[in-house]
């Protein structure tokens, strides 16, 4: 009867314990299964206008960073001074990938664009955008119909992941890049990334 | 100038809370009169200065004063008055500043009626009350001070999470904090009963009242807000096993074991340490829930941005209130008496089987809130726990609970025989058994319904039958049994509701252009025009919807869908036609073209719905009823009119 009594005591106590870790875990870090897995290969028109297409591969020997973004995401405007000050420095290329910059919403009633007319659209707006706020990207990928944003398993904009010099993603932070996520996990990780 | 003097009324409160939790417990312990009987200007001096505060924060919000950070975050000059003063708890400060507004009226009403207990046990109630306001102003006043002025002053605020903007939203909080600080008072005197080592028969009629009134307001706190999320979230579900719900069902399980086991405990002296324990538990439960809303360590709808160092204090907070309650439960709650005998079959041995039962659930219910986290802490992944899990357990539970009810009921104290129940329960069952199986074979086969309204059926059977016996008899009927019986046919009438729902909802997820006809069941809708409207602080597209059955117009409903400029958040207005058999829901869902000829809709028929809430309502009402019951009273009048109680 005695020692009953100090059930409860106890049971408090293991769950004081797991509260005090679940604490430091964030629940809405989901864990992508693309991370330490090669980055899927694709192949787009930029924004900087031509015919050329970029593809990851061109990034090989490089450790970088590709950032998904649109003019229409309200996180995004948040996000973007962070990258461009951490562009200036200048320490690992930062790839956009434009994501749905079109929307459904934005073709006139009853016509859908045809995808020269959606790429000259979005090639405007994202250009007028990035004069305003300042131009992070070495370059800008644009993937108009998302399908690239499928293969990386985009949930929303804006994502960023960090790809190392043969191709393997290592980290992917999903919702926006803020300073102090920067300092604590992403430069250690390009650093340790580039030393090797 | 109002705001800081606000801001400054807390400060002082902190001041008078420290003294309020320290003097008097220091008095009881050591017979000091003079400290004792500072308890209740104490604890009257605390109510005056949070009240201050809130009422300064409240006028801020009604000036749309956005020079306060949390005004500014939480208001905006289009909200409609009701709201703007409902914002004050619609974010974290400002429902924390609740809590502790709450927590002042539950000890003012302590010191104001407990002139009959003696005076060293409402100043060792008062005190752990202040000490508990100790610790939430400490909060308040380090993490998450709501009087925090914003430089530059920004012309227009944020606006309030539309979301919040519904009229259930303005009273669910406080009454739902009623409920959980409610707690405290039980918890209070548990602890106060422990520290001064007497356990008796008096403290359990004490803490009774108090504990029912808390009851009722966490009830019905969580069925207002079971009907906002019916109502607004436009899914037509009514409960969703999300954690910040559960934190909520948690101490309303707890705190249902807890007014049974109270009552043994005050006609037979039973169960003493067990009902210690209960209360304890209850209040541990409320504080938990407010460390799993307040803290981000669970993902929720109701969650609030996180912020660590509010987390990592509110655990602090828990581990000391609740450690040092165990600790001092484990060191005295050995030496309490067990009390009177009781037999196998009694009704100390139900009450106590269904307190267990209850306890279990609560268990159930915590394990499934808590998996995840403990999973990741345990780095063995990511996951979620969904309805599946809390349905195939809670489920099972409620079975013998419901079963065990009936029985609880007729049984009588000390000691009982199966023999004196068998015969009028043996026809109550066959009636139950053969009213589930005709109501499923009626409406459609199925296990589940037949089950569910059997142990409906069984309930409400065994509570009239006992309950027309007993009337049909002379002398007066106190209270507490019209009281008891319209509680327990409420939760009859709650697992009827439940079972039927479950049971025979139709849905019907469709893309409809105006003209269209939609057919569920014996009801059909007619999508007649989509228009715009205005709001005060929305735009709204609102449809127009003919519901007609066999030809006859019966009801337009008018769903919408909100956008609300301020905060760009799209909010979906669900239309609903009530009647005591069955919810015709309506809710609109996007434009699938551009301009709009087609939209998303969702309709549902959902029967019996409304008797959730009836049940729900009863409950309530069953423990008005206890609480008024004369009893809690007599003394009182007894010293009025000058007779010793």
């Amino acid at each position: 009867m005695k020692k009953i009594i100090l059930v409860p005591l106890a049971l408090f106590v293991v769950l004081l314990a797991f509260l005090a870790v679940g604490l430091r875990r964030d629940p809405h870090e989901i864990p992508s299964p693309l991370v330490n897995r090669p980055a899927p290969a694709f192949s787009l028109h930029t924004l900087q206008s031509g015919q050329s297409l970029f593809s990851p591969e061109a990034m090989r020997g490089k450790v970088w960073m590709l950032n998904v973004w649109a003019t229409w995401c309200g996180a995004c405007q948040e996000e973007h001074p962070v990258l461009v000050s951490f562009a200036r420095e200048g320490l690992v290329p930062l790839v956009g990938l434009s994501y749905k910059e079109v929307q459904a919403s934005d073709e006139p009633a009853g016509k859908p664009l045809s995808p020269e007319d959606k790429l000259a659209m979005a090639r405007m707006r994202s250009q007028a955008w990035l004069r305003a706020k300042g131009d992070p990207y070495s370059l800008v990928a644009m993937d108009l119909d998302g399908r690239v944003g499928i293969d990386y398993g985009v949930y929303g904009v804006p994502e960023t992941y960090v790809i190392d010099k043969n191709g393997v993603i290592r980290y992917k932070q999903i919702g926006a890049v803020t300073p102090a996520l920067l300092e604590q996990k992403i430069r250690p990780l390009i650093q340790e990334l580039n030393r090797s | 100038m109002i705001v800081e003097l606000g801001h400054y009324a807390l400060i002082l409160a902190l001041l008078v809370a420290l003294l309020q939790g320290v003097l008097p417990l220091a008095g009881a312990a050591t017979r000091n009169w003079h400290w004792q009987s500072l308890a209740r200007p104490a604890a009257i001096m605390q109510f005056l200065l949070v009240s201050l505060a809130f009422a300064a924060l409240a006028y801020a919000f009604q000036e749309n004063d956005f020079s306060v950070r949390y005004v500014a975050d939480h208001s905006n000059t289009r909200l409609p008055a009701m709201y703007r003063f409902a914002a004050v708890w619609g974010g974290h400060e400002g429902s924390l500043l609740l809590w502790l507004e709450l927590l002042a009226v539950w000890t003012v009403s302590v010191a104001i009626f407990s002139r009959q207990m003696p005076l060293a046990v409402v100043a060792r109630v008062i005190s752990v009350l202040g000490l508990i306001s100790t610790g939430f102003l400490l909060f308040v006043l380090t993490t998450s001070n709501p009087f925090e002025r914003l430089f530059p002053v920004p012309m227009e605020g944020k606006d309030l999470n539309p979301l919040l903007q519904d009229p259930g939203l303005v009273i669910h909080p406080p009454m739902l904090y009623m409920g959980y600080v409610g707690f405290s008072v039980a918890f209070a005197f548990a602890i106060a009963a422990l520290l001064a080592g007497r356990l008796d028969v008096a403290w359990a009629r004490w803490s009774r009242p108090w504990t029912l009134v808390a009851w009722v307001f966490l009830s019905f706190g969580i069925g207002l807000g079971s009907w906002w999320a019916y109502t607004e979230l436009g899914w037509g579900g009514w409960w969703f096993w999300d954690p910040v719900e559960n934190a909520s069902l948690m101490p309303w399980l707890v705190g249902t074991a807890l007014i049974h086991s109270l009552m043994v405990t005050e006609k037979r002296g039973s169960f003493k340490a067990w009902t210690v324990l209960l209360a304890i538990s209850a209040f541990s439960l409320s504080l938990l829930g407010t460390f799993l809303v307040r803290s981000g360590v669970l993902n929720s709808v109701h969650a609030f941005a996180s912020d660590p160092t509010r987390g990592v204090f509110i655990l602090i907070f828990l581990a000391v209130v609740v450690g040092s309650s165990l600790t001092l439960f484990a060191w005295r709650a050995g030496s309490v008496s067990l009390g009177a005998k009781m037999a196998w079959v009694s009704r100390e041995s139900l009450l106590l089987s269904n307190s267990v039962l209850l306890v279990v659930a609560t268990a159930a219910v915590l394990l499934g809130t808590l998996y995840p986290m403990v999973i990741d802490a345990l780095n063995m992944g990511k996951l979620s726990v969904g309805p599946p899990y809390f349905n195939t357990v809670f489920v099972p539970l409620m079975v013998p609970l419901l079963f065990l009810m009936v029985l609880g009921v007729r049984a009588r104290w000390r000691e009982s025989t199966l023999q004196e129940w068998l015969h009028p329960l043996r026809s109550i069952g066959v009636a139950a058994l053969l009213s589930g199986g005709l109501v499923a074979l009626y409406f459609g086969w199925s296990w589940g319904v037949a089950g569910g309204m059997a142990l409906g059926m069984w309930v409400v059977l065994g509570t009239l039958e006992p309950a027309l016996e007993r009337l049909r008899k002379p002398g007066k009927i106190p209270l507490s049994f019209f009281a008891m019986h319209c509680a327990h046919l409420g939760m009859a009438v709650l697992v009827i509701g439940v079972t039927l729902v479950k049971g025979y909802e139709i849905e019907k997820d469709v893309r409809i252009a105006a003209g269209d006809t939609v057919t569920l069941g014996d009801y059909s809708f007619e999508l007649q025009r989509v228009t715009e409207v205005m709001g005060p602080n929305y735009v709204a597209k609102r449809a127009e919807v003919l519901v007609k059955r066999n030809g006859d117009t019966i009801a337009t409903l008018y769903p919408e869908k909100r956008r609300y400029p301020s905060t760009a958040m799209p909010m979906t207005e669900a239309a609903i036609d009530t009647n005591l058999w069955r919810d015709l829901y309506v809710s609109l869902g996007e434009p699938l073209n551009n301009p709009a000829q087609e939209w998303s809709m969702r309709f549902y028929l959902k029967p019996f719905l409304s008797w959730i809430w009836l049940g729900v309502l009863m409950m309530v009402l069953g423990g008005l009823l206890a609480v008024s019951d004369k009893r809690y009273r007599r003394s009182v009048e007894a010293r009025l009119s000058g007779v010793p109680a």
